[in-house]
């Protein structure tokens, strides 16, 4: 077990989230993706915490920032979602241009 | 062989995570990515963050459900009865993201990282706790606040029906007009 | 209780034996059996029948023949999902009562062991949703759904049930809350949040009233696809789910093994028992509530008053300083 090793799952994490966050049209795997790089996240945090600065609880606090975020991230993604869904039936980003800022 | 733990979990996170994007049913998409998460817990349980790790456990297993209701509702295919693809320029994302991850593993490998840290807190979930009462309350109050704001507006986005539906167009109505009778003094 | 100390000072139960995994899901299974049978004899009396033992035995029959009853097929099933699903509230149930402390002895004593029992109650979300999708059918798909759509109404003031006795006890270990109620039990004081984790407790089984996603009028919901051991994986998961609950409620309100004279592992079953008796009453009793009726009362009612109840111990530990 060391932090290199911790670094790189997180960074294999981010990575394959980051393709998800790339390649899907679904707003709702667009998503997944979202999730799966702020796990990669949650794993680099939990891993500096351990090895590097176990005695300051900011490493900890990153995690509980980055759960809420999460949280966040989906209800927010879900109400704007149902919302253009609603308003046009239409559930890829490529339909949902005019959404781009 | 807190080694070989953190192999399995690690190995199992990252295969159930390249899963997400590979399989085609919605349920078991959603059910991969929260397997993924599970591991995620077990890794920072390994790490010692007992709290954190069954925290991230207990929520992902409610926000994945919660996605599941969502996935399969605004999926044309949402069984993967019959296999459709739904990615845009999946060359170019995979080269993106293969290369993130050579320069994140460049980086992990050439940069000099300290030397593990000697001293160990006693309790990491009363840390946590102080931390976030005390020192760490500015950005708890921050979370609090943008969350109920989350809630807020989300719920603003999603509703299909305003007060005027609800209580008429000069909202006379005392008691709302639900489609739902609920539970609480409405018939 | 041995003399071994935390952090808080306070005395703390032991970590049981190695054998202890295997003997904590038989005592499990075993007071999940208990019950059962006494909801055939509860069944048996609301008949108008006279009590025998084949009517304590209907039960165990039933089991024995969805043992050898060939399971149901249905067109196009998820197969994996649904064996997940039915695998995982029995799973679930068990790896819950790991935490809890029989007598001054547990599975694993965990630091955060609160939280984990919760985890595993939310876990039944996860299952009890995907025995809904498995089969490829309509009945167990609305029946799945209704147990989402009422899941955070269930889970909501569960957990607060639960942080209100954490909150009592000052510690998410188990042992810590027991040690807590030497002088006087969480019940006494925490009487709200001891009825609010009951009825978490019936509604994460899906029995009694909260059997709505099970419910007569979808031809038996979640359950109407499966058969033979199928079927029988997920009756006994529910079941066992039940005990755990039950299981639990003793040494987060009722004092876990504290009681004189007799030794604390069977003050822990005698505890448990009346918890799973009156837990079986109840779910004979009560209506199903419909679940538009009880997701607003969970958010209107319950909530609040369950945050209530957890302000008093919290006032309580900030005066005793």
């Amino acid at each position: 077990m060391s932090l290199q090793w911790f670094l790189l799952l997180a960074a294999a994490l981010f990575s394959i989230g980051l393709y998800g966050v790339l390649s899907q049209q679904s707003i709702v795997m667009i998503m997944m993706g979202l999730e799966l790089m702020l796990g990669g996240v949650i794993v680099a945090a939990g891993a500096f915490w351990h090895f590097l600065a176990p005695t300051a609880a900011a490493g900890q606090v990153i995690v509980v920032v980055v759960v809420v975020a999460m949280a966040m991230e989906m209800a927010m993604g879900f109400a704007v979602t149902t919302a253009i869904f609603r308003a046009r039936e239409v559930d890829m980003t490529d339909q949902a241009r005019e959404l781009k800022g | 062989m807190d080694v070989v733990v953190f192999w399995v979990l690690a190995l199992l996170a990252v295969a159930s995570g390249i899963l997400v994007f590979r399989l085609s049913s919605m349920a078991r998409v959603t059910y991969a990515l929260l397997g993924s998460f599970l591991f995620i817990g077990g890794e920072l349980i390994l790490l010692g963050l007992n709290y954190l790790g069954v925290v991230v456990i207990l929520m992902m297993v409610m926000e994945m459900v919660i996605m599941a209701v969502f996935m399969i509702a605004y999926m044309m295919n949402p069984a993967g009865l019959m296999p459709m693809s739904m990615v845009h320029n999946r060359r170019g994302a995979l080269a993106i993201s293969g290369v993130v991850f050579a320069a994140l593993a460049a980086g992990i490998a050439a940069v000099p990282l300290p030397a593990p840290a000697a001293t160990r807190p006693p309790d990491p979930t009363l840390q946590l706790g102080e931390s976030l009462m005390g020192g760490q309350m500015l950005t708890m109050m921050t979370l609090g606040f943008a969350l109920l704001a989350t809630m807020v507006a989300a719920t603003v986005l999603s509703t299909g029906r305003g007060r005027y539906d609800r209580f008429g167009d000069d909202l006379e109505r005392r008691i709302p007009n639900d489609p739902v009778p609920g539970g609480v003094g409405r018939r | 209780m041995n003399s071994s100390r935390n952090l808080s000072g306070r005395q703390v139960v032991n970590p049981a034996p190695l054998w202890s995994v295997l003997l904590a899901p038989a005592a499990l299974a075993g007071l999940a059996v208990a019950a059962v049978t006494g909801d055939a004899l509860l069944a048996g009396r609301a008949a108008g029948r006279r009590f025998a033992v084949g009517m304590a035995v209907t039960p165990l029959a039933e089991a024995a023949r969805l043992l050898v009853a060939p399971p149901r097929t249905t067109v196009a099933p998820d197969r994996l999902l649904l064996r997940l699903g039915v695998a995982g509230v029995a799973v679930a149930a068990v790896l819950a009562v790991a935490v809890v402390p029989l007598g001054d002895r547990v599975v694993v004593d965990l630091d955060v062991g609160v939280v984990w029992f919760n985890a595993m109650e939310v876990v039944t979300w996860a299952a009890v949703w995907l025995v809904g999708w498995g089969p490829n059918a309509l009945f167990p798909l609305v029946g799945g759904y209704r147990f989402v759509a009422q899941g955070l109404a269930y889970q909501l003031p569960f957990m607060l049930a639960l942080i209100t006795a954490a909150t009592g006890a000052q510690s998410l270990r188990v042992a810590d809350i027991v040690a807590a109620q030497r002088q006087l039990w969480f019940v006494v004081w925490m009487p709200v949040a001891f009825l609010v984790y009951l009825a978490g407790v019936l509604a994460f089984s899906f029995l009694g009233p909260f059997d709505y996603p099970a419910g007569r009028d979808i031809a038996g919901g979640v359950l109407a696809e499966t058969g033979g051991v199928d079927r029988l994986m997920l009756l006994a998961g529910r079941w066992l789910l039940l005990t755990a609950g039950a299981a639990m409620a003793v040494p987060l309100f009722l004092g876990g093994g504290l009681g004189p004279l007799l030794p604390a592992w069977v003050w822990s079953l005698v505890k448990t028992v009346a918890v799973l008796a009156v837990l079986v009453y109840l779910r004979r009793r009560l209506p199903t509530i419909r679940a538009d009726r009880y997701v607003e009362l969970a958010w209107v009612v319950l909530i609040p008053v369950a945050v209530a109840q957890a302000l008093v111990p919290a006032l309580v530990v900030l005066g005793r300083g």
